[in-house]
C-alpha cells in the first residue's frame, strides 16, 4: 500500500479544467508552466528565439483547441504537449503534415479513473528520476534523440529510458478505452 | 481482427515518436499504430520519454506579450482541417495520404498493381495489390523496407504476415514474399529508395521490378 496519499498534479488538474470547463485561468497557468519549457526545448535544436516563440504560440493554441483529445489515463500533460510540439516543429520544417495515427476518440460520459491517472503520473515521475540519474553523456543522447536530432539509424543503437512499466500502464488505459468505445457502438 | 504477431521494433517507435523518421516510414508506422494497440502503447511510452525531456530542459523566458497574444487568440475562428477516417482496409493515415480518394492503381503486370502515395529523396511509399499465389514484386532498396499488410496475407522464409502485421526487411534479407491463397493481398510498403520511373519511361518499369 502507498504510505502517502498522492494527488493528481496541478498540470493535469489545469488540463482537465481546460478540457472539461474551457477554463481560461487554468490555461494561463498551463501557459506559465509550459511556454518557457517549450521555448527552451525548441531552441535547443538551434531554432532562433523569434521562430521558437511562434511555435510555442501554435503549440499552446493547439493545447486549447484539441483539449478534448487529452486522456490523463494514457498521458501526462508534458507527454501530450511534447507530441504536439514535435508535430508542429516537423510541420514547420517539412512544410507538410507528418503522418499521425488515428485518434481513438474519447469515451464520453465516463468518469476519469483516478487510480489510473495517478498510476500514469507516478510512472512519469519515475521516468524523470531515471533521466536525472543518467550520466551527463547518456542524458545528452536521450535528450537529443527526443528532440529529433538523431537519425533513426542512430536511435537504433540507443540504450534508452526504462519505459516498460509506463508502457504497461498506458496499455491498461488503452484497453479500457477500447472497451468503453466498443460498448458505445 | 486476428492477433497481430509482427510488430514495429521499439527503435522505430522511438524514432517515430521523436519525429526522426523519413515521411514514407512515418506513414507505415502511423498506419501500424492505428491497427495495433501494443505498438500504440509503445509509441505513447516514448511520448512519455519525450515529456520527461521537455520537463527537464532549461526554460527560456518568453517575451512579455506572448501570453496575452495567445490568450487573445483563444476564441479566434480556426479553419477546420479535414480528418481522414479509416475506410475499408485503409487506416486513417493511408486515407490522408490518398487525400480521401480510392487508390489509383497502375498495373505492374501479372495482376500486380501499385498506387504510389509519395516519393521523394528520402524514400517512397506505395500500396501494392498482389493476387493470391503471386510473388510480391522485387525491387531494390538500400536500407530498410517496411511492409504493412492491410488485406489478405503473404508468406516468405521468415514467416507469415497477415492483416496488421509489419515486416521489417533489411537490405541483406533475401526474401521472396508470395501472397497466400484467398483474398488478394494489399500492402502498404515504404523504402528509402526513390522511385525513379515516371510516365515518360513506362517500359523501364517492368525490368526494374524483375517480374
Amino acid at each position: 500500500m502507498m504510505q502517502t496519499s498522492p494527488k493528481i498534479s496541478p498540470q493535469t488538474t489545469w488540463m482537465l479544467a481546460v478540457r472539461d470547463g474551457r477554463d481560461r485561468a487554468a490555461f494561463a497557468a498551463l501557459f506559465d508552466h509550459f511556454a518557457p519549457r517549450l521555448k527552451g526545448f525548441i531552441m535547443r535544436s538551434g531554432t532562433g528565439s523569434g521562430q521558437a516563440e511562434e511555435i510555442v504560440q501554435d503549440v499552446m493554441l493547439t493545447v486549447w483547441r484539441k483539449a478534448e483529445l487529452f486522456d490523463p489515463a494514457r498521458a501526462q500533460v508534458s507527454a501530450w504537449i511534447y507530441q504536439i510540439a514535435r508535430n508542429r516543429q516537423i510541420d514547420v520544417i517539412r512544410k507538410e503534415n507528418r503522418p499521425l495515427p488515428e485518434e481513438l476518440g474519447e469515451a464520453p460520459g465516463t468518469e476519469p479513473d483516478a487510480s489510473q491517472i495517478l498510476g500514469i503520473e507516478q510512472e512519469a515521475g519515475r521516468l524523470k528520476q531515471a533521466l536525472a540519474r543518467l550520466t551527463p553523456d547518456q542524458r545528452e543522447i536521450i535528450e537529443r534523440a527526443y528532440m529529433g536530432d538523431l537519425s533513426h539509424q542512430e536511435i537504433s543503437t540507443l540504450t534508452g529510458l526504462p519505459l516498460g512499466t509506463i508502457k504497461s500502464r498506458i496499455r491498461l488505459g488503452l484497453e479500457r478505452l477500447r472497451h468503453e468505445l466498443k460498448e458505445l457502438r | 481482427m486476428p492477433a497481430i504477431t509482427h510488430h514495429t521494433p521499439d527503435a522505430l517507435l522511438a524514432a517515430y515518436a521523436a519525429g526522426s523518421l523519413p515521411q514514407a516510414y512515418a506513414l507505415v508506422v502511423a498506419a501500424h499504430i492505428s491497427l495495433c494497440l501494443e505498438c500504440r502503447a509503445g509509441y505513447e511510452a516514448h511520448l512519455a520519454g519525450g515529456g520527461a525531456v521537455l520537463d527537464a530542459v532549461a526554460a527560456e523566458a518568453v517575451s512579455e506579450g506572448l501570453k496575452s497574444s495567445v490568450l487573445d487568440l483563444l476564441d479566434a475562428p480556426v479553419a477546420v482541417e479535414p480528418t481522414y477516417r479509416r475506410d475499408g482496409v485503409y487506416p486513417g493515415p493511408v486515407m490522408e495520404a490518398l487525400k480521401g480518394k480510392p487508390p489509383s492503381w497502375k498495373s505492374l503486370g501479372l495482376g500486380v498493381r501499385q498506387s504510389i502515395l509519395s516519393s521523394d529523396r528520402e524514400g517512397s511509399a506505395r500500396l501494392l495489390y498482389i493476387p493470391p499465389g503471386q510473388a510480391v514484386p522485387d525491387h531494390s532498396h538500400n536500407g530498410l523496407e517496411l511492409t504493412l499488410v492491410l488485406q489478405g496475407s503473404f508468406s516468405d522464409d521468415t514467416g507469415r504476415f497477415a492483416v496488421g502485421d509489419l515486416e521489417v526487411a533489411s537490405q541483406d534479407l533475401e526474401h521472396a514474399p508470395t501472397a497466400d491463397p484467398g483474398a488478394p493481398c494489399i500492402c502498404l510498403a515504404a523504402t528509402d529508395a526513390p522511385l525513379r520511373f515516371t510516365s515518360l519511361v513506362p517500359r523501364l518499369l517492368q525490368p526494374l521490378f524483375r517480374i
